[in-house]
C-alpha cells in the first residue's frame, strides 16, 4: 500500500487528477464529505488530505510514503526526503516586496516581515545584510503599510494583492512550484511502486511542457 | 542467569551485536560521557547535528556531553604500521534535536577499524554492517556509494565550489530537475549536464549500476573509484547479504572528512536511516594521524517503533494482603508463584491501572 499525502485545497485537487490520470484513481475522494482518508484497495493506494505546510512532515516521518508540496515548504523546513519530480504546477515565486516608494537604506537594520523565517534569514545572510525578522502567520502585506516592517518576504503568484496594497516586488528569491517528495526509507522498500507512480506523473508533466 | 522474557528487544539486539563483533575480534571500547568541547569545535562538520550540549567542569574548562563516539576513538588511536585497531562500542550520545531544540539522548552501537586498512577490512566492515541489520530484521537494505565516483564526476563537470555544493544537495535528494537549471546557470555543456542528470537516477542492484557506470567516460580517477566499488561488490556477491545490498549515490557525506566507500542502512518499518558508515581517512589526516579508518554506527533507539508487541498483563499474579497476614506466609506465597514462572506483585489493595491475570487474596486469613 502506498500512502500519499496531498495538500488540502485547489492544488491538491489538481494533483489528485494527475494521480488518477496515471492510473491511481480513488473515486471516493471526489465525494463531498468530511472524510480525510480515502483508499483504493485494488490500486493499492491510500490518499489523505493534510494542511499543505504539513505534507513534508508526514512524508519525512514515514506516515506517508510520498506527497506533494510546494518548494517553499521544502526550503523553509528542509526535511530529509527525496525530491524526485517537479510537477510544474502551482507556480509562483518567493519574493521580497515593499511599498512602492521604499528606499533601502543599507545603513539601517532591515525589518523583514515573513511567514518564511528560514528562507528570509538565508537570503539576507547570503547578502551579509543585517535584518530583524518579524514572524507573522498571515496577511503579511499589511506589515509595511502599518510600518511594522520595511519589506516582506512572501509568495507572489499574480501580484494582484501587492498591487492593491500599493506594494511592489523588489526582487525574486526563488521560483516555486509543486514537487513530488518521497520518504527515504519507503523509497528503499517500495521502489518499484513509487517509481511507477513517478513515471506516470512525469509523462503528464512532459506532455504539458 | 538471564531470563530472556525480561529483556527488551533492543537489549536482545545489543547482546546479539556484542557477540557478533566479539567473534570478529573487535574489542569493547568504554568511554566517559564527557569530552573536551575543543574536539568538536575543530571538527564541527563531522558531527550529524552542529549543536553540542556543553558545561564547565570544576576548573572552568568547557566540556561537552559526547555527541559522537568516532571522534573520541580516533583521538585515542595509535598509528602503527601494518596493523589495525578493531573496536566496538555501545554508548549514549547527546544531541539537540533539529526543529524542536530539545535535548536528546540516543543509544548508539558501532564499530571502528583503524590502521592499515585493505580491501579485506572494507569487506569485513560492510559485511558486519549487513550482519548487524539482519540481526534486527530480515527486511533491510544497505546502500553503498563511493565518494570518489561522485567527486571525480563533479570535478570533471565544473570545479566551482558553489556549483558543486548545490549539485551535491540535489544528488542527496535525487533531484535531477534542479540540476538542469544549475547547469544552465553555470554554463555547463549540454552533454555534461545530461550526464549529471542521468547520474542522479542511477541506483539499484550492483550489476546493473556498475554496467551503467562503466559506460561513463569521465577520467582515470572515476574509473579507479568504480573499480574499487566493483571489487567490494564482487566480494559481497558471495555472501548471504547480496540481495539486500544496493548502490545509491544519494549518500553524500561531507567530503572533507569522508572518502571512498560510504554506506547507509534502512530497516522496513523505520522511517529514518538506522545505520551510517563509511571510510574516513581524511578525518584521521586532519587529526594528524597517518592511519586509515572505516566504521559505522547503528542508532538503537530507533528500533523502538519496530516492536509493537506489548504484554497483555503487567503481572501474572496479584497477591493481596493486609496487616493480619504473617510476612513469612506472604513471602512464601510470592515465592511459590514466582518459582512457577509467574510475575508476582504483592499489594495491599488493587492498583487502579495494573493489568493482572489472576488474584490471590490472602486478606482476612487467620493466623
Amino acid at each position: 500500500m502506498i500512502n500519499v499525502a496531498l495538500p488540502k485545497g485547489r492544488l491538491g485537487e489538481k494533483v489528485y487528477k494527475m494521480f488518477a490520470e496515471a492510473g491511481y484513481e480513488c473515486p471516493s475522494i471526489l465525494e463531498n464529505n468530511r472524510k480525510l482518508i480515502f483508499e483504493n484497495k485494488e490500486k493499492n493506494v491510500r490518499y489523505f488530505w493534510v494542511k499543505p505546510s504539513d505534507v513534508s512532515i508526514y512524508v519525512e516521518r514515514g506516515a506517508a510514503d510520498i506527497g506533494v508540496c510546494g518548494k517553499d515548504i521544502l526550503l523553509e523546513y528542509e526535511p530529509d526526503i527525496y525530491e524526485i519530480l517537479d510537477l510544474n504546477m502551482g507556480k509562483c515565486r518567493m519574493a521580497v516586496a515593499a511599498k512602492k516608494d521604499f528606499y533601502d537604506n543599507t545603513e539601517k537594520t532591515l525589518r523583514v516581515a515573513t511567514k518564511f523565517v528560514n528562507i528570509a534569514k538565508k537570503h539576507y545572510a547570503s547578502k551579509c545584510r543585517n535584518i530583524d525578522i518579524i514572524k507573522l502567520n498571515g496577511s503579511i502585506e499589511i506589515a509595511p503599510i502599518l510600518d511594522l516592517s520595511d519589506v516582506i518576504v512572501d509568495i507572489v503568484e499574480t501580484g494582484t494583492t501587492l498591487k492593491e496594497n500599493n506594494l511592489e516586488v523588489m526582487e525574486t528569491i526563488v521560483p516555486i512550484s509543486a514537487r513530488l517528495i518521497v520518504n527515504k526509507a519507503s523509497f528503499k522498500f517500495k521502489t518499484e511502486e513509487i517509481e511507477k507512480i513517478a513515471q506516470g506523473l512525469k509523462e503528464q508533466v512532459e506532455a504539458n511542457d | 542467569m538471564i531470563d530472556e522474557r525480561y529483556l527488551r528487544n533492543e537489549e536482545k539486539v545489543i547482546y546479539g551485536l556484542r557477540s557478533l563483533y566479539g567473534r570478529y575480534g573487535y574489542l569493547p571500547f568504554n568511554m566517559s560521557k564527557f569530552e573536551e568541547y575543543e574536539l568538536y569545535v575543530k571538527n564541527k562538520e563531522f558531527l550529524v547535528s552542529d549543536s553540542v550540549i556543553t558545561f564547565n567542569d570544576t576548573n572552568g574548562k568547557l566540556l561537552a556531553l559526547k555527541p559522537d563516539v568516532t571522534l573520541s576513538i580516533i583521538k585515542n588511536c595509535q598509528d602503527e604500521k601494518g596493523v589495525k585497531q578493531k573496536l566496538y562500542y555501545n554508548e549514549n550520545v547527546y544531541r539537540i534535536s533539529g526543529s524542536t531544540r530539545q535535548f536528546k539522548e540516543l543509544m548508539q552501537t558501532g564499530l571502528e577499524c583503524i590502521g592499515d586498512i585493505d580491501l579485506y577490512d572494507t569487506f569485513e566492515v560492510v559485511s558486519l554492517a549487513c550482519a548487524s541489520l539482519s540481526e534486527i530484521s530480515n527486511n533491510y537494505v544497505l546502500e553503498i556509494s563511493h565518494l570518489g565516483i561522485l567527486s571525480s564526476l563533479l570535478d570533471n563537470t565544473c570545479t566551482n565550489e558553489e556549483f558543486q555544493g548545490a549539485v551535491m544537495e540535489c544528488i542527496k535528494q535525487k533531484n535531477s530537475h534542479e540540476i538542469k537549471g544549475l547547469c544552465e546557470k553555470y554554463e555547463i555543456s549540454d552533454d555534461k549536464a545530461q550526464r549529471l542528470c542521468n547520474f542522479v537516477s542511477i541506483y539499484g542492484k550492483a550489476d546493473d549500476v556498475l554496467e551503467k557506470l562503466y559506460a561513463y567516460d569521465v577520467d582515470q580517477g572515476f574509473t579507479n573509484a568504480v573499480n574499487e566499488l566493483k571489487s567490494i561488490m564482487d566480494l559481497l556477491k558471495s555472501t548471504e547479504y547480496k540481495n539486500n545490498i544496493r548502490i545509491d549515490f544519494s549518500i553524500v557525506n561531507d567530503m572533507n572528512y569522508y572518502n571512498g566507500i560510504v554506506f547507509n542502512g534502512f530497516i522496513e518499518g523505520i522511517c529514518e536511516t538506522v545505520l551510517f558508515g563509511g571510510r574516513y581517512d581524511k578525518m584521521l589526516k586532519k587529526m594528524n594521524k597517518s592511519s586509515c579508518g572505516i566504521g559505522f554506527a547503528l542508532y538503537l533507539d530507533l528500533l523502538e517503533v519496530l516492536y509493537k508487541d506489548f504484554t497483555e498483563f503487567d503481572v501474572d499474579t496479584l497477591v493481596l494482603y493486609d496487616e493480619k497476614v504473617e510476612i513469612n506466609d506472604l513471602d512464601a506465597c510470592v515465592k511459590e508463584y514466582m518459582e512457577n514462572g509467574k510475575r508476582v506483585s504483592a499489594q495491599k489493595s488493587i492498583p487502579s491501572k495494573l493489568r493482572y491475570k489472576e488474584i490471590v487474596d490472602l486478606r482476612g486469613e487467620a493466623k
